[in-house]
C-alpha cells in the first residue's frame, strides 16, 4: 500500500527531476514553444516541495492537492492549470484514505487525466502531455516500470506529430520532427513515480 | 547576448520596482504582481483588468489609467500570470459594477484567467470576458489553439476602458470590446529572433538575409521565411493578408507596432509603406498609431493592425486616456 509519505517522495523526486532536467524542457520548448517550460515547471516544483516540507498532509490524497494547488498558484502559462488540475483532481479521487493500492492510483491518475483533456481540449495525438500520459496510466495495471516504459514511449512518438494544441500549433507543419516538451516533462513525472516505487522496495517494504 | 539587468530570476520584479518609481499614479505590488491605478475602484464604472506575460512592454501594466485599464497582472516573461494574480485584481477595481477581462487568445491565460473568473465569482464579483484574437497568421481551425491575440489588444482595451470611463453597464463594455476584436486583424514580421533573460540566446536561428512572416509575440518562429524584403513589400505583403481577412467596409484604425528592437526611423517609413498600400487598396484611414506598443523582447521587426471603425468607435477611441503608455486629452 502507498501512504502519504510515498507521495511526498514521488513529489520531491519529481522536483529533483525537473529541476535537472529544466534546460533540455526549455530547449524542447524554444523549438516549438517559446523556451520557458523548463523554468515555469521548475518554478512550480520548486514551490510544491517548499509547501509540503510546511504542511504535512497526511493523506495520499492531500499530498496530491496541496501539490496541483501551488503548481495553479505559481507556474501560469497552459501547464500550471494544466499539471495543477492532473494532481488535484487525482487527490481529490484519491479522498480521505491513509493509504492507497496501486489500482486505485492508476483509477485516480486516469481522473487527473479526464481532468486535464476536459480542461485544455486536448485528444490523443494532438502532440501534448496527454500522448504521454494516456499510454503510461494504461500501463499502470502491469507495474511502475511499465507505465515509466509507456510514458517515455509516447513523449518520443509525439516526434512526427503536427501539434493540434497549445503554442506549438502555431507552426502548422513546421512543428513536425520535435518532440513535445509538455509530453517530456510528463514522462519526467511519470519516471519519478516509477524511481519512488523502486526505492520504497529497496528499502524492503 | 548583452542585456541590461542584474540577473534573468529577477528581470520582472526590477521592472515592477522601476515602474512605481515612475508613476505614483499607479499602485505597484511587486511581490503579488498587480498594478492598480491608485484612485480604484472608481465609483459606478466597470473596471477592466488584463495581464498575460511579461517581455510585451507596454503592454498591459503601461496601459493603466483613466480611460484604458483599471488593473494589469504581469506574468512571469511570456508566461500568463496565475489566477490569484488576476482574483487580486479584481477584488481591488470591482466598486460593484462588474469586472470585464481582456484575455488574448493563448492556451495558458485562457486557462488562467478563466480559473481567476471562478475565483472572483465566489467573492460576488461579477466578470466578464473579452478575448482578443486577431492574428491572421494562425488559421482558426480545429487544427490550432486558435488565432493569437497581438496588436488589437491595445484597441480594445483602449476602446473598452473608453466606454468603461463613459459610465456604460458591464455588458455594454463587454459588447464594444467583443465588436473592437471583430473588427480587428493583425499580422506580423521579424527580422531577428527574441532573446529571452532566462535562455540567453535567441529562441529561434533567423540567417542573415531573411526574415520570418505571420510572426507571434512570444519568440516562437512564424509560418514562412523569405528572403528578406523591402519595407514596401512587406508593407504590400502585410496589408493584403490582412484585407483578404477582413474586407474593407469602413475607415480604419491603424497601428504600425514595433516588436522592440526596431528603431522608430524605420517604424515611421514602414507605415508609410502601410499608407501607401491602403489607399491603393481603398480603405479610408481615420486614425494612426505608431511605436512600440505590443512588443516581444528585443524581436525586430514589426506588426500592421488595422481596425474598422464607425463613429461610435470612433469617439471611444478619441476619448480622454492618461496612462504610462498611451495619453491624450486630459
Amino acid at each position: 500500500m502507498l501512504d502519504a509519505d510515498f507521495f511526498r517522495r514521488w513529489m520531491t523526486t519529481a522536483a529533483a527531476s525537473v529541476g535537472r532536467e529544466a534546460e533540455r524542457l526549455t530547449a524542447l520548448d524554444s523549438a516549438i514553444g517559446d523556451a520557458d517550460h523548463g523554468s515555469n515547471l521548475r518554478r512550480g516544483f520548486t514551490a510544491v516541495a517548499t509547501a509540503l516540507e510546511k504542511e504535512t498532509p497526511n493523506t495520499p490524497g492531500g499530498v496530491l492537492i496541496l501539490a496541483g494547488r501551488q503548481l495553479i498558484s505559481t507556474v501560469g502559462g497552459a501547464s500550471g492549470p494544466l499539471y495543477g488540475t492532473l494532481l488535484r483532481r487525482a487527490g481529490k479521487a484519491l479522498g480521505d484514505a491513509a493509504e492507497v493500492g496501486e489500482e486505485e492510483l492508476a483509477a485516480a491518475l486516469r481522473a487527473g487525466v479526464e481532468g486535464v483533456m476536459a480542461l485544455g481540449g486536448a485528444a490523443p495525438g494532438d502532440k501534448t502531455m496527454i500522448d504521454a500520459l494516456i499510454p503510461a496510466v494504461d500501463a499502470l495495471g502491469t507495474g511502475f516500470a511499465a507505465a515509466r516504459a509507456a510514458a517515455e514511449e509516447g513523449a518520443a512518438a509525439t516526434i512526427p506529430l503536427r501539434a493540434r494544441k497549445g503554442r506549438a500549433s502555431y507552426l502548422g507543419e513546421r512543428s513536425i520532427g520535435h518532440q513535445d516538451p509538455g509530453a517530456t516533462s510528463s514522462a519526467l513525472l511519470i519516471a519519478a513515480l516509477a524511481e519512488t516505487a523502486e526505492a520504497t522496495e529497496a528499502d524492503g517494504e | 547576448m548583452r542585456m541590461l539587468i542584474n540577473v534573468p530570476e529577477t528581470v520582472v520584479a526590477d521592472a515592477l520596482r522601476g515602474l512605481a518609481a515612475a508613476h505614483p499614479e499607479l499602485n505597484v505590488d511587486v511581490e503579488k504582481r498587480v498594478i492598480v491605478r491608485r484612485d480604484a475602484p472608481v465609483p459606478g464604472q466597470v473596471a477592466l483588468v488584463s495581464g498575460g506575460g511579461s517581455g510585451h512592454e507596454p503592454l498591459h501594466g503601461g496601459f493603466v489609467g483613466p480611460g484604458m485599464l483599471a488593473a494589469a497582472c504581469p506574468g512571469e516573461i511570456f508566461t500568463s500570470p496565475v489566477p490569484d494574480q488576476m482574483a487580486r485584481a479584481a477584488a481591488a477595481v470591482d466598486s460593484g459594477a462588474g469586472v470585464l477581462f481582456i484575455v488574448k487568445n493563448y492556451t495558458g491565460d485562457v486557462l488562467n484567467f478563466d480559473m481567476a473568473a471562478e475565483l472572483a465569482e465566489d467573492e460576488g464579483i461579477q466578470v466578464a470576458k473579452v478575448l482578443v484574437d486577431d492574428d491572421v497568421a494562425v488559421t482558426d481551425s480545429l487544427y490550432t489553439a486558435g488565432r493569437r491575440g497581438t496588436g488589437a489588444t491595445l484597441f480594445v482595451e483602449k476602446i473598452a476602458g473608453a466606454a468603461a470611463a463613459e459610465g456604460q453597464p458591464l455588458e455594454h463594455v463587454e459588447a464594444v470590446g467583443r465588436r473592437v476584436n471583430d473588427n480587428s486583424r493583425s499580422f506580423g514580421v521579424a527580422l531577428s529572433a527574441c532573446t529571452t533573460p532566462a535562455k540567453g540566446s535567441p529562441t529561434f536561428d533567423l540567417p542573415d538575409g531573411e526574415l520570418e512572416l505571420g510572426i507571434g509575440i512570444h519568440g516562437e518562429p512564424g509560418r514562412e521565411r523569405r528572403p528578406m524584403m523591402t519595407s514596401g513589400e512587406i508593407a504590400d505583403f502585410a496589408v493584403d493578408v490582412i484585407l483578404e481577412d477582413l474586407p474593407p467596409r469602413a475607415p480604419v484604425l491603424v497601428l504600425v507596432n514595433g516588436m522592440g528592437a526596431t528603431p522608430l526611423l524605420e517604424l515611421y517609413g514602414f507605415n508609410a509603406e502601410v499608407q501607401r498600400v491602403l489607399r491603393e487598396r481603398g480603405v479610408a484611414v481615420a486614425r494612426t498609431l505608431v511605436g512600440n506598443y505590443v512588443t516581444s523582447l528585443d524581436m525586430a521587426g514589426a506588426s500592421v493592425t488595422l481596425c474598422q471603425v464607425d463613429e461610435e468607435l470612433l469617439r471611444l477611441w478619441d476619448a480622454p486616456v492618461k496612462t504610462p503608455a498611451l495619453r491624450w486629452g486630459m
